[in-house]
């Protein structure tokens, strides 16, 4: 059997397609399906040969094999030192091979790619760091998870993230009413302890435009509120688009690169329209790098940036708080020792660390880093998709234990993850290995934390 | 023989040397694309050669950088074994002699006692760099038959020149057989992973450039490495 009926080489275009995968159950069919699934190799080589140039080339061809990779990645360390854990091995074993044979591979084969570039690597480009060649596996296995794509071997969340994305423009089921809809509830919600609040959907010509992930409006709304209420402290002259508000994108952790498009396009597309001044992305890392790091090429912008200056939260906060738009209450500052989770899509891939020292040195009496830190820092292990995908989930628990130690040793238990993947990824680790420790995003602690103006106050 | 590998042998492998390298770094630099490796080479150039040149200054210099750092043997081995590599033919006495003779012109050179060090220096390393490639599992699993021949094409000329150099044995062979491994050293470097003589150079300005523009240079983060 060439293509299943879940299992294929076509992304989901559809909302009828989406729900049609969803209702098998995590993937049993699909993954049956994927096992018949044929491997178009003239397609492979084909896409090699227009797009594997000079860069990956060069890293697969020059790599010394000297091993300085090995212990730059968590899932090597957490594995015992499992030689098969070594980055460089997991790329020369896949795409490598699949380089040397010309695209000529097995189904079986194709099979144990994806599970390595899915269940293997967060892409969290840690290797690149310390190899002395600088080549970066984390850019590698992405592109791996490209080839992957377009064969239809890629993970079944990742398949339906994929198509959420080309269906919703957005990570999850919603649609521009729920979101206005839920913005409209938020305000009202922080109303009584704020008076005067707004979200202001489609506002024009504002300061800025701001935009979120998913998960916040379908899971957790308050963030939505407390980012209101963070704003309107501020005196921010905000607003939110009611179409291309959502930043994340789970088509690049798919590799769907045309899915990675459309996303981002409809966010430019509203700053096109808009016309604010800048924009802030809400606490998530990968959304980010998708919209404002990776997204400008993905559209073909050749200045490599997005349509207005873009600041992820932490920089928006590190600002207000350098201007005093937001001032803290020193009583309230964090007593306790706190640690600082830094998120390898806006730290070390998009050089924002200072940025969350500043607000440490704000918020927190007690700050501890973890060692190392800044850009050396280990990925939480939830990155990359991992924290999604069920078939990987005992390799995700596993890689835990390196970010687990990292904290323990801080002496912390409250961890700040101002990214959704470290938020989910330290939670799930708690659950896995009961430490005692906390996390928490910026947003609530700030609010806790802020002086609150008379004016802005609720009158009793 | 001897007219033979010092002439046109000679010839032919400084030619497939330099072109060879040339034609490496022209077909590395062509292939670069702004959109396939989401990098505006050509647009925000200045922060990507600030970050380029610090890309290459952390790694070309011993503990420049936190990888280096954090395995200090394996640091001093590779340094040991490339500056031994590249200095020792170069600025070698006997050499400097000959080009002077066929080319009238000569570089400054170390003593031979000096040269004797860095030669026993560049063995012996390679020596510790191939038990660790044996000894260590994360190395071992990398390792095929490709790398231990690199690393013989990469010594020969050494083991074959002190031999020769010291006359212990029958000079005449041990000279030919010297300079028959420089040249197909020579000769292996544009085609094998010993390309790394300018590919280590042109790879650290792109990931340099890669940091430098796009991932947080821009931004003021500046890379640390």
């Amino acid at each position: 059997m060439p293509e299943g009926k879940f299992c294929n080489k076509k992304p989901i275009n559809t909302e009828e397609e989406l729900r049609e995968l969803l209702s098998d159950t995590r993937g049993t069919t699909y993954y049956k399906e994927m096992e018949e699934l044929d491997v178009d190799s003239d397609a492979i080589q084909a896409t090699l040969q227009k797009t594997l140039k000079s860069r990956l080339k060069t890293w697969l061809e020059v790599c010394a094999h000297c091993g300085l990779c090995a212990d730059s990645c968590f899932f090597y360390i957490a594995n015992n030192r499992d030689p098969k854990q070594v980055p460089s091995y997991k790329i020369q074993s896949t795409l490598g091979e699949i380089v040397k044979k010309k695209g000529k591979v097995t189904n079986e084969f194709m099979r144990h790619v994806m599970d390595t570039a899915w269940g293997k690597c967060t892409c969290c480009n840690r290797c690149a760091t310390y190899c002395p060649f600088g080549i970066d596996m984390g850019v590698m296995f992405s592109y791996l998870r490209g080839l992957c794509f377009t064969q239809g071997f890629i993970p079944w969340e990742m398949k339906i993230g994929s198509g959420m994305h080309r269906v919703y423009r957005a990570q999850m089921d919603i649609t521009t009413e729920d979101w206005v809809d839920t913005c409209e509830w938020m305000a009202e919600e922080y109303e009584d302890d704020w008076p005067g609040i707004e979200i202001p959907v489609d506002k024009e010509n504002a300061d800025i435009i701001y935009t979120v992930n998913a998960r916040e409006p379908k899971h957790y709304p308050e963030d939505l509120g407390e980012a209101a209420a963070l704003f309107h402290l501020a005196g921010e002259n905000w607003t939110v688009p009611s179409e291309g508000w959502e930043e994340t994108s789970l088509a690049m952790f798919a590799g769907d690169w045309a899915g990675c498009k459309m996303q981002v396009e409809s966010v430019y597309d509203a700053i096109d329209r808009l016309k604010p001044k800048r924009m802030v992305v809400t606490e998530c890392g990968h959304a980010y790098r998708a919209t404002v790091i990776e997204g400008p090429y993905w559209c073909g912008r050749k200045d490599g940036k997005p349509p207005v200056e873009t600041l992820h939260y932490v920089e928006w906060v590190a600002e207000a708080l350098r201007n005093g738009k937001i001032k803290i209450d020193p009583t309230k500052k964090i007593k306790e020792p706190v640690t600082y989770q830094d998120s390898c899509n806006y730290i070390r891939n998009a050089g924002l660390r200072k940025c969350a020292r500043e607000i440490m040195s704000y918020i927190a009496e007690d700050f501890r880093e973890m060692k190392p830190c800044g850009e050396h820092n280990f990925c939480c292990g939830g990155g990359g998709g991992m924290n999604g995908l069920g078939r990987y989930r005992d390799e995700r628990n596993t890689g835990f234990k390196v970010k687990r130690d990292q904290i323990l040793e801080t002496g912390a238990m409250l961890v700040i993850t101002p990214c959704h993947n470290c938020w989910d990824a330290v939670r799930d680790l708690e659950e896995t290995y009961k430490v005692g420790i906390r996390w928490s995003f910026l947003k609530p602690l700030l609010l806790e934390m802020a002086i609150v103006p008379d004016h802005l106050k609720p009158k009793e | 023989m001897y007219d033979f590998v010092t002439g046109p042998l000679l010839w032919l492998s400084l030619i497939i040397f330099f072109a060879g390298l040339i034609f490496r770094t022209v077909y590395y630099i062509k292939g670069l694309d702004t959109f396939l490796d989401r990098v505006t080479y050509g647009v925000n150039t200045a922060y990507g050669v600030k970050s380029a040149i610090k890309s290459v200054l952390h790694w070309i210099i011993p503990f420049g950088s936190r990888s280096w750092r954090v395995k200090p043997i394996f640091t001093i081995l590779v340094f040991i074994f490339h500056i031994g590599l590249v200095i020792t033919p170069i600025f070698l006495p006997a050499h400097n002699l000959i080009l002077e003779e066929r080319w009238g012109f000569r570089l400054p050179t170390i003593s031979d006692t000096t040269a004797d060090i860095m030669t026993i220096a560049v063995i012996v390393s390679a020596l510790f760099l191939i038990i660790r490639r044996i000894a260590l599992p994360e190395v071992r699993i990398l390792t095929s038959a490709y790398d231990y021949l690199i690393m013989l094409i990469t010594v020969a000329p050494f083991i074959t020149g002190f031999i020769s150099f010291h006359q212990i044995s029958d000079y005449q062979f041990w000279v030919i057989l010297h300079i028959l491994c420089g040249e197909i050293m020579l000769i292996a470097i544009p085609f094998t992973k010993l390309s790394h003589i300018v590919l280590f150079f042109l790879s650290r300005i792109q990931i340099g450039m890669d940091f430098g523009i796009k991932r947080g240079g821009m931004k003021g983060g500046g890379k640390t490495w």
